[in-house]
Protein backbone atom coordinates (compact mmCIF):
# COMPACT_ATOMS: atom_id res chain seq x y z
CA UNK A 1 0.00 0.00 0.00
CA UNK A 2 1.52 3.06 -0.88
CA UNK A 3 1.12 5.82 1.93
CA UNK A 4 1.52 9.86 1.60
CA UNK A 5 1.90 11.70 5.00
CA UNK A 6 1.51 15.35 4.17
CA UNK A 7 3.41 17.11 7.65
CA UNK A 8 0.59 18.83 9.88
CA UNK A 9 0.76 22.54 9.25
CA UNK A 10 2.43 22.78 12.69
CA UNK A 11 2.69 27.04 12.93
CA UNK A 12 5.32 26.45 15.92
CA UNK A 13 5.02 26.98 19.75
CA UNK A 14 4.21 23.89 22.05
CA UNK A 15 0.47 25.10 21.39
CA UNK A 16 0.65 24.53 18.07
CA UNK A 17 -1.98 21.94 17.83
CA UNK A 18 -4.21 23.66 19.61
CA UNK A 19 -3.84 27.23 18.42
CA UNK A 20 -2.20 27.11 14.79
CA UNK A 21 -4.92 28.80 12.71
CA UNK A 22 -6.18 26.61 9.81
CA UNK A 23 -5.34 23.61 12.52
CA UNK A 24 -4.13 20.43 11.19
CA UNK A 25 -4.44 18.66 7.59
CA UNK A 26 -2.86 15.56 6.87
CA UNK A 27 -3.81 13.08 4.00
CA UNK A 28 -2.80 9.50 2.96
CA UNK A 29 -3.37 8.10 -0.73
CA UNK A 30 -3.65 4.08 -1.02
CA UNK A 31 -5.57 1.73 -3.46
CA UNK A 32 -9.29 2.15 -3.22
CA UNK A 33 -10.18 -1.67 -2.26
CA UNK A 34 -12.36 -3.05 0.80
CA UNK A 35 -9.16 -4.21 2.75
CA UNK A 36 -7.50 -0.30 3.00
CA UNK A 37 -10.76 0.74 5.16
CA UNK A 38 -8.97 -0.45 8.23
CA UNK A 39 -5.77 1.14 7.10
CA UNK A 40 -8.27 4.62 6.14
CA UNK A 41 -9.95 4.34 9.75
CA UNK A 42 -6.39 4.31 12.07
CA UNK A 43 -5.62 7.17 10.07
CA UNK A 44 -8.70 9.48 10.42
CA UNK A 45 -8.94 8.54 14.14
CA UNK A 46 -5.00 9.51 15.02
CA UNK A 47 -5.83 12.77 14.12
CA UNK A 48 -9.01 13.06 15.60
CA UNK A 49 -7.73 11.73 18.85
CA UNK A 50 -5.27 13.93 18.76
CA UNK A 51 -7.45 16.63 18.80
CA UNK A 52 -9.48 14.96 21.84
CA UNK A 53 -12.68 14.45 19.55
CA UNK A 54 -15.46 13.29 21.85
CA UNK A 55 -16.22 9.03 21.28
CA UNK A 56 -19.29 9.51 19.95
CA UNK A 57 -18.66 11.70 17.08
CA UNK A 58 -14.97 9.94 16.62
CA UNK A 59 -17.33 6.61 16.32
CA UNK A 60 -19.89 8.10 13.57
CA UNK A 61 -17.33 9.69 11.50
CA UNK A 62 -15.44 5.93 11.38
CA UNK A 63 -19.52 4.30 10.52
CA UNK A 64 -19.11 7.33 7.59
CA UNK A 65 -15.56 6.17 6.37
CA UNK A 66 -17.21 2.72 6.10
CA UNK A 67 -19.58 3.80 4.07
CA UNK A 68 -17.87 6.29 2.11
CA UNK A 69 -14.44 4.50 1.28
CA UNK A 70 -16.61 1.07 0.53
CA UNK A 71 -18.64 3.23 -2.17
CA UNK A 72 -15.09 4.36 -3.93
CA UNK A 73 -13.65 0.75 -3.44
CA UNK A 74 -17.04 -0.98 -5.02
CA UNK A 75 -17.99 1.22 -7.12
CA UNK A 76 -15.67 3.93 -8.63
CA UNK A 77 -12.55 1.97 -10.93
CA UNK A 78 -15.20 -1.09 -11.32
CA UNK A 79 -14.33 -3.25 -13.01
CA UNK A 80 -10.83 -1.85 -12.69
CA UNK A 81 -8.73 -0.63 -10.04
CA UNK A 82 -7.23 2.54 -8.76
CA UNK A 83 -6.54 4.71 -5.70
CA UNK A 84 -8.19 7.43 -3.29
CA UNK A 85 -6.62 10.10 -1.02
CA UNK A 86 -8.36 10.78 2.35
CA UNK A 87 -7.74 14.13 3.54
CA UNK A 88 -8.52 15.04 7.24
CA UNK A 89 -8.78 18.17 8.64
CA UNK A 90 -9.10 19.62 12.34
CA UNK A 91 -9.87 23.05 12.81
CA UNK A 92 -9.79 23.59 16.93
CA UNK A 93 -11.11 26.98 16.73
CA UNK A 94 -14.39 26.34 15.54
CA UNK A 95 -14.29 22.35 16.79
CA UNK A 96 -15.03 21.26 13.55
CA UNK A 97 -13.31 18.02 11.95
CA UNK A 98 -13.80 17.37 8.25
CA UNK A 99 -12.39 14.25 6.02
CA UNK A 100 -12.55 14.50 1.90
CA UNK A 101 -12.66 11.56 -0.12
CA UNK A 102 -11.16 11.97 -3.52
CA UNK A 103 -11.07 9.84 -6.44
CA UNK A 104 -10.51 9.88 -10.22
CA UNK A 105 -13.18 7.20 -10.75
CA UNK A 106 -16.10 7.21 -13.10
CA UNK A 107 -18.21 10.78 -11.89
CA UNK A 108 -20.61 10.22 -9.37
CA UNK A 109 -23.01 12.42 -6.81
CA UNK A 110 -23.79 10.10 -3.74
CA UNK A 111 -26.27 13.32 -2.95
CA UNK A 112 -28.00 13.21 -6.23
CA UNK A 113 -29.79 10.22 -5.29
CA UNK A 114 -33.30 10.74 -3.28
CA UNK A 115 -33.22 9.61 0.11
CA UNK A 116 -34.75 6.13 0.68
CA UNK A 117 -38.29 5.29 2.09
CA UNK A 118 -37.68 4.59 5.71
CA UNK A 119 -41.31 3.67 6.61
CA UNK A 120 -41.58 0.89 4.61
CA UNK A 121 -42.11 -2.33 6.25
CA UNK A 122 -39.50 -5.40 5.67
CA UNK A 123 -40.92 -7.02 2.82
CA UNK A 124 -40.98 -3.55 0.69
CA UNK A 125 -37.47 -2.54 1.85
CA UNK A 126 -34.62 -2.12 -0.25
CA UNK A 127 -31.29 -1.24 0.75
CA UNK A 128 -29.76 0.57 -1.51
CA UNK A 129 -28.77 4.03 -0.64
CA UNK A 130 -29.19 3.48 3.09
CA UNK A 131 -25.43 4.00 3.67
CA UNK A 132 -25.00 7.95 2.25
CA UNK A 133 -28.55 8.46 3.87
CA UNK A 134 -27.33 7.08 7.44
CA UNK A 135 -23.69 9.85 6.73
CA UNK A 136 -26.46 12.52 5.97
CA UNK A 137 -28.26 12.62 9.05
CA UNK A 138 -25.02 12.17 11.44
CA UNK A 139 -22.59 14.24 9.91
CA UNK A 140 -23.29 18.02 10.14
CA UNK A 141 -22.25 18.27 6.45
CA UNK A 142 -22.05 16.55 3.80
CA UNK A 143 -20.60 18.39 0.28
CA UNK A 144 -19.69 16.69 -3.10
CA UNK A 145 -17.67 18.13 -6.11
CA UNK A 146 -16.73 16.74 -9.41
CA UNK A 147 -13.46 19.29 -10.32
CA UNK A 148 -11.03 18.27 -12.50
CA UNK A 149 -11.69 14.48 -13.09
CA UNK A 150 -11.85 14.16 -9.55
CA UNK A 151 -14.98 12.91 -7.31
CA UNK A 152 -14.21 14.97 -4.06
CA UNK A 153 -16.97 14.33 -1.32
CA UNK A 154 -16.33 16.27 2.38
CA UNK A 155 -18.20 15.22 5.21
CA UNK A 156 -17.97 17.49 8.60
CA UNK A 157 -18.68 17.16 12.30
CA UNK A 158 -18.85 19.19 15.01
CA UNK A 159 -16.18 17.79 17.91
CA UNK A 160 -17.13 19.70 20.88
CA UNK B 1 -15.56 -8.56 14.88
CA UNK B 2 -16.27 -11.65 16.96
CA UNK B 3 -19.11 -14.05 16.06
CA UNK B 4 -19.73 -16.23 19.46
CA UNK B 5 -23.03 -18.51 18.64
CA UNK B 6 -24.62 -20.22 21.02
CA UNK B 7 -27.52 -22.97 20.96
CA UNK B 8 -30.06 -23.06 23.23
CA UNK B 9 -32.88 -25.76 22.26
CA UNK B 10 -34.00 -24.69 18.65
CA UNK B 11 -32.67 -20.94 19.45
CA UNK B 12 -29.62 -19.59 18.40
CA UNK B 13 -27.83 -16.60 20.43
CA UNK B 14 -25.26 -14.79 18.40
CA UNK B 15 -23.45 -12.34 20.11
CA UNK B 16 -21.07 -9.77 18.28
CA UNK B 17 -18.26 -7.80 19.37
CA UNK B 18 -16.51 -5.23 17.29
CA UNK B 19 -17.54 -3.81 14.10
CA UNK B 20 -20.17 -4.67 12.05
CA UNK B 21 -19.24 -3.12 8.80
CA UNK B 22 -18.34 -3.69 5.35
CA UNK B 23 -15.44 -5.89 5.88
CA UNK B 24 -17.11 -8.16 8.51
CA UNK B 25 -20.63 -8.63 7.35
CA UNK B 26 -19.74 -11.16 4.74
CA UNK B 27 -18.62 -13.21 7.64
CA UNK B 28 -22.00 -12.76 9.38
CA UNK B 29 -23.65 -13.63 6.43
CA UNK B 30 -21.85 -16.96 5.53
CA UNK B 31 -22.46 -17.71 9.47
CA UNK B 32 -26.08 -17.22 9.35
CA UNK B 33 -26.16 -19.05 6.19
CA UNK B 34 -26.39 -22.39 8.50
CA UNK B 35 -28.15 -20.87 11.39
CA UNK B 36 -31.25 -19.86 9.23
CA UNK B 37 -31.55 -23.54 8.50
CA UNK B 38 -31.71 -24.78 11.88
CA UNK B 39 -32.84 -22.16 14.12
CA UNK B 40 -36.47 -22.00 14.93
CA UNK B 41 -35.94 -18.28 16.35
CA UNK B 42 -32.71 -16.42 16.62
CA UNK B 43 -31.35 -13.31 19.31
CA UNK B 44 -28.67 -10.96 18.40
CA UNK B 45 -26.89 -10.18 21.77
CA UNK B 46 -25.27 -6.34 20.90
CA UNK B 47 -23.78 -5.83 23.78
CA UNK B 48 -20.16 -5.37 22.98
CA UNK B 49 -21.51 -4.35 19.38
CA UNK B 50 -19.72 -1.09 18.73
CA UNK B 51 -21.48 -0.22 15.97
CA UNK B 52 -23.37 -0.90 12.37
CA UNK B 53 -22.79 0.41 9.18
CA UNK B 54 -25.37 -0.12 5.83
CA UNK B 55 -23.58 -3.21 5.40
CA UNK B 56 -24.54 -5.07 8.08
CA UNK B 57 -28.01 -3.51 7.84
CA UNK B 58 -28.49 -5.78 4.49
CA UNK B 59 -27.43 -8.46 6.73
CA UNK B 60 -29.72 -8.20 9.42
CA UNK B 61 -32.48 -7.49 6.85
CA UNK B 62 -32.15 -10.92 5.04
CA UNK B 63 -32.07 -12.50 8.39
CA UNK B 64 -35.19 -10.82 9.51
CA UNK B 65 -37.16 -11.63 6.45
CA UNK B 66 -36.06 -15.05 6.74
CA UNK B 67 -36.68 -16.06 10.00
CA UNK B 68 -40.48 -14.20 9.39
CA UNK B 69 -41.73 -17.57 8.87
CA UNK B 70 -40.64 -19.29 12.06
CA UNK B 71 -40.09 -18.09 15.30
CA UNK B 72 -38.92 -14.45 14.72
CA UNK B 73 -36.10 -12.40 15.22
CA UNK B 74 -34.63 -10.43 18.04
CA UNK B 75 -31.66 -7.94 19.05
CA UNK B 76 -30.96 -7.22 22.44
CA UNK B 77 -28.49 -5.05 24.33
CA UNK B 78 -27.94 -2.73 21.47
CA UNK B 79 -25.75 0.89 22.11
CA UNK B 80 -26.88 4.36 21.73
CA UNK B 81 -24.85 4.37 18.42
CA UNK B 82 -26.52 1.31 16.94
CA UNK B 83 -30.00 2.61 18.21
CA UNK B 84 -29.39 5.82 16.64
CA UNK B 85 -28.64 4.17 13.25
CA UNK B 86 -32.02 1.89 13.62
CA UNK B 87 -33.50 5.21 14.28
CA UNK B 88 -32.83 7.08 11.30
CA UNK B 89 -33.14 4.05 8.94
CA UNK B 90 -36.66 2.72 10.44
CA UNK B 91 -34.82 -0.45 11.17
CA UNK B 92 -36.21 0.37 14.83
CA UNK B 93 -39.98 -0.13 13.54
CA UNK B 94 -38.81 -3.46 11.57
CA UNK B 95 -37.42 -4.98 14.25
CA UNK B 96 -37.67 -6.56 17.36
CA UNK B 97 -35.35 -4.73 19.25
CA UNK B 98 -35.19 -5.40 23.37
Amino acid sequence: MKRMLSAPFDLGGTDAGVSAPGGTVREMTCEAKVENIPAVTDFVNAVLEEAGCPMKAQIQIDMAIDELFANIAQYAYAPGAGQATVRVAVDPEVKMASVTFVDSGAPFDPLAKPDPNVSLPAQERAIGGLGIYLVKQTMDAVDYAYTDGRNELTIQKRIG
Amino acid sequence: MTINKTKNGNEVIIALEGRLDTATSPMLEAELKDVLQEADSLVFDFAKLEYISSAGLRVLLSSHKAMLAKGGMKVTNINDIVREVFEITGFADILTIE
